[in-house]
């Protein structure tokens, strides 16, 4: 029961986007590790560009 | 599981589809329960899907497991990203599900409950789910291309062309009709006024919260907007009882017109974090715990369906909408049938996202069924309600007259008893002065909604319920009309930048500016007309939106057809030939009629000529005299823009057909722009956990 309820906040942060600095740390380790002398952006600056590319384009329909 | 037992299951879900189906069909009686409609549309999407669905993707679009997906091949952690098929279900499903389902299908429930539903059902599982899953699936084979960038690059610059000018019609029809709901429903009703205004500094302040006070924090933020939302709806009540604030709020339909066109202008140039983006996560919160709440009600409610099956306005006398059910019912319901619409939002945004192609019938089609069980729910919520209720909440004054007494005189004589003080008793009890003639579906809607909630969840509470419903319905409303004059505003200015390439600079202020302001004219236009027009205005713009929709539809369903045809994929092309063939024939008739009619209700010229006939000879009184000019105009402005819609169809098809008549003479035609194969690394099931 709470392994399911767990997972189901999983899902609600996921869907929401709650998570998605999380998941952007993560995707930076695995693929930017190369990348010396860089640091990851700030929770403040991603969120600002994910938010900015996020309602670009058609998002919502009638 | 063994092989018996899986078709045994197949086969009691198709008996008691078919039993549900029977049921409502045959059924005469005083009235039925709401809970078969939800049964046999159950059993119809899992039916189609187990098997309609499933061999499409085997046979017809053979979905190779083994391929990388664009969201594998392109990923960046940031737009192509591959995830997990019910997050990407979750993202398909907010984007394709807007007001539409819920508005066609109580404006169609005018011709009783029976043809909307069967619509909604057929036109679903054999249309619309197969539009979104076959351009999804295309669209992941092409990088995500959009669906006017497939269209170019596999039918020719025509039909490239014609998709974007398409969209961009459409999208204007959609938000002036969208706002004319919402401003029928906040007419001189103080309480939804105050919500709904409130909506927008709720939205700034969840803003301000994600983007500056704690960054990235978009749970807590939701929350907190969630919440004082619910404390508007509450807080309306309060304004609406104190007499000071009474009238501040208390407006006419056209101030509240003026107000809407000032608020698309403010969003289109506004920062999206600061308005846009907050109001969509608030409206997509809302609208998904509504229609879980709506679900869950009728289940555990099973109110009676009160509307008859079939009523006598299927002979085109419908006071909602002039017009016969064919072809009107197919053009009313437009979304939760098949809507052209979804098919921006399946190309482009969710491939991007799709880790494995086995999980395109799930989202495309599974998305699409998840929508029709919506306009379903709108269809149970219209028609539980009295009829001769239903129809004096949505006949507009000119029809039915401006005094109650008349209107009810006439609603009843229509064989729908109903009563001046069964209204007020009604309007009393949801918290407005009066419920006659709010035209456009969402009153009537949050009635139903808010009897079926009083009745599941406690009666005490109809007026919070019946002003929950609408802002409800009013701030997703605004989310597609924001969302949407934005998106038109890009649209404007990418396409005027091929004209003076400084107006295709996004950020320029003055192209902004311009840009913005004829967008916003664009639908201000019409929904001005629309608040004026003594017949509801719905009459005349639902029918263009429709119309407009369906051609978007069949402009993906040819994009579709001809990328089969010219995969050799001939014998299965019918899968969304027929689907094509149908919507020509409804959107062409519907056209026809449109501008041919003799009845001034349904044909464009007929009702100019009758107007201008009248004002000649001095017949109309003065304050109808006054606007008959600009009636005209645009009556004679919606003849040509449906003229226009059908010219576009029209083309587009012809386009279509030559290139399959090329292909298949073996004649040179644009190349496939599939991208090859290439073997998926994403073997384990880390991604579908």
């Amino acid at each position: 029961m709470i392994s399911k309820l767990k997972n189901l906040w999983r899902v609600i942060r996921r869907l929401s986007g709650d998570d998605a600095y999380e998941r952007y740390l993560q995707h930076y380790a695995q693929h930017h590790q190369a990348d010396t002398g860089t640091a990851p952006l700030s929770k403040a600056e991603f969120f600002r560009q994910w938010q900015d590319s996020k309602w670009h384009g058609i998002k919502r329909c009638c | 599981m063994s092989n018996l037992l899986k078709n045994t299951l197949w086969i009691v879900i198709a008996v008691v589809g078919a039993a549900a189906i029977g049921g409502i069909a045959l059924n005469r009686g005083e009235s039925i329960s709401a809970l078969w409609f939800v049964t046999a549309a159950l059993c119809v999407y899992a039916i189609a899907y187990r098997f309609y669905a499933a061999w499409i993707a085997a046979t017809v679009l053979t979905i190779d497991e083994t391929r990388a997906t664009p969201a594998e091949r392109l990923d960046n952690g940031h737009d192509f990203t591959p995830t997990n098929r019910w997050i990407v279900f979750g993202h398909h499903f907010a984007a394709i599900a807007g007001p539409g389902p819920l508005v066609g299908p109580t404006l169609a429930a005018q011709f009783g409950y029976l043809p909307g539903t069967l619509w909604i059902l057929l036109g679903a599982v054999l249309g619309g789910c197969v539009q979104d899953m076959v351009i999804l699936f295309l669209s992941t084979r092409r990088n995500a291309r959009s669906l006017g960038q497939m269209a170019r690059d596999e039918l020719g610059p025509l039909g490239g062309n014609a998709a974007l000018i398409g969209t961009f019609a459409i999208m204007i029809i959609l938000i002036a009709v969208l706002g004319l709901v919402v401003v029928n429903a906040m007419k001189h009703s103080p309480w939804g006024t105050f919500t709904v205004s409130a909506t927008i500094p709720i939205a700034m302040l969840v803003g301000v919260y994600m983007r500056h006070l704690r960054p990235g924090q978009v749970l807590e933020a939701s929350a907190l907007g969630v919440a004082l939302l619910l404390l508007s709806v509450a807080a309306g009540g309060w304004v609406d009882g104190n007499e000071s604030l009474r009238g501040l709020f208390d407006h006419e339909g056209l101030t509240l017109a003026w107000a809407v066109m000032l608020y698309g202008f403010a969003a289109a140039i506004l920062p999206v974090w600061l308005l846009l983006a907050p109001r969509d996560y608030l409206s997509t919160y809302m609208k998904l715990g509504t229609i879980t709440l709506l679900a869950v009600a009728i289940v555990l409610l099973q109110p009676d369906v009160k509307m008859p099956a079939i009523t006598q306005f299927v002979d085109g006398t419908g006071p909602i909408f002039g017009g016969k059910l064919f072809p009107f019912v197919f053009i009313t319901i437009a979304c939760g049938a098949i809507s052209g619409f979804h098919a921006l939002i399946s190309s482009g945004t969710t491939p991007k996202l799709l880790a494995n192609e086995r999980d395109i019938p799930m989202i495309g089609y599974g998305g699409m069924a998840l929508e029709s069980l919506v306009a379903i729910m709108a269809m149970i919520a219209a028609t539980v309600l009295e009829p001769g209720v239903f129809f004096a909440i949505n006949s507009p004054a000119g029809v039915v007259g401006k005094e109650a007494a008349d209107a009810v005189a006439k609603i009843s004589a229509w064989g729908f008893p109903v009563t001046v003080e069964q209204m007020q008793h009604l309007a009393q009890q949801m918290g407005e002065a009066t419920l006659f003639a709010r035209t456009g579906g969402a009153p009537s809607l949050a009635v139903g909604m808010a009897s079926i909630f009083g009745s599941a969840f406690g009666d005490g509470l109809l007026a919070l319920w019946y002003h929950f419903a609408i802002m409800f319905e009013a701030i997703f409303i605004l989310t597609t009309l924001d969302a949407g004059t934005r998106v038109g505003r890009f649209m404007l200015q990418d396409m005027l930048g091929n004209i003076w390439p400084k107006m295709g600079e996004t950020s320029w202020p003055p192209s902004m500016l311009i840009s913005s302001t004829l967008v916003v004219a664009g639908w201000g236009y019409f929904l001005y007309i629309g608040v004026i027009d003594p017949n509801g205005g719905v009459n005349i713009l639902w029918p263009l939106f429709g119309i407009a929709n369906q051609m978007l539809a069949a402009i993906a369903l040819c994009v579709a057809t001809g990328i089969l045809v010219k995969s050799g994929k001939l014998n299965y092309a019918w899968v969304t030939g027929v689907p094509l063939l149908w919507l020509i024939i409804i959107t062409s008739t519907a056209a026809w009629e449109k501008l041919t009619s003799a009845d001034l209700r349904i044909g464009f010229f007929a009702a100019a000529n009758d107007l201008q006939d009248k004002l000649a000879a001095g017949l109309l009184p003065p304050e109808k005299a006054g606007i008959a000019p600009q009636l005209i105009f645009n009556l004679h402005l919606d003849a040509v823009l449906t003229l226009f819609f059908v010219a576009i169809l029209w083309l587009i098809v012809f386009d279509m057909l030559r290139v399959c008549v090329r292909y298949l003479n073996g004649r040179p035609v644009l190349a496939l722009s599939e991208i090859p194969h290439s073997p998926s690394r994403l073997v384990e099931n880390w991604v579908r956990d």
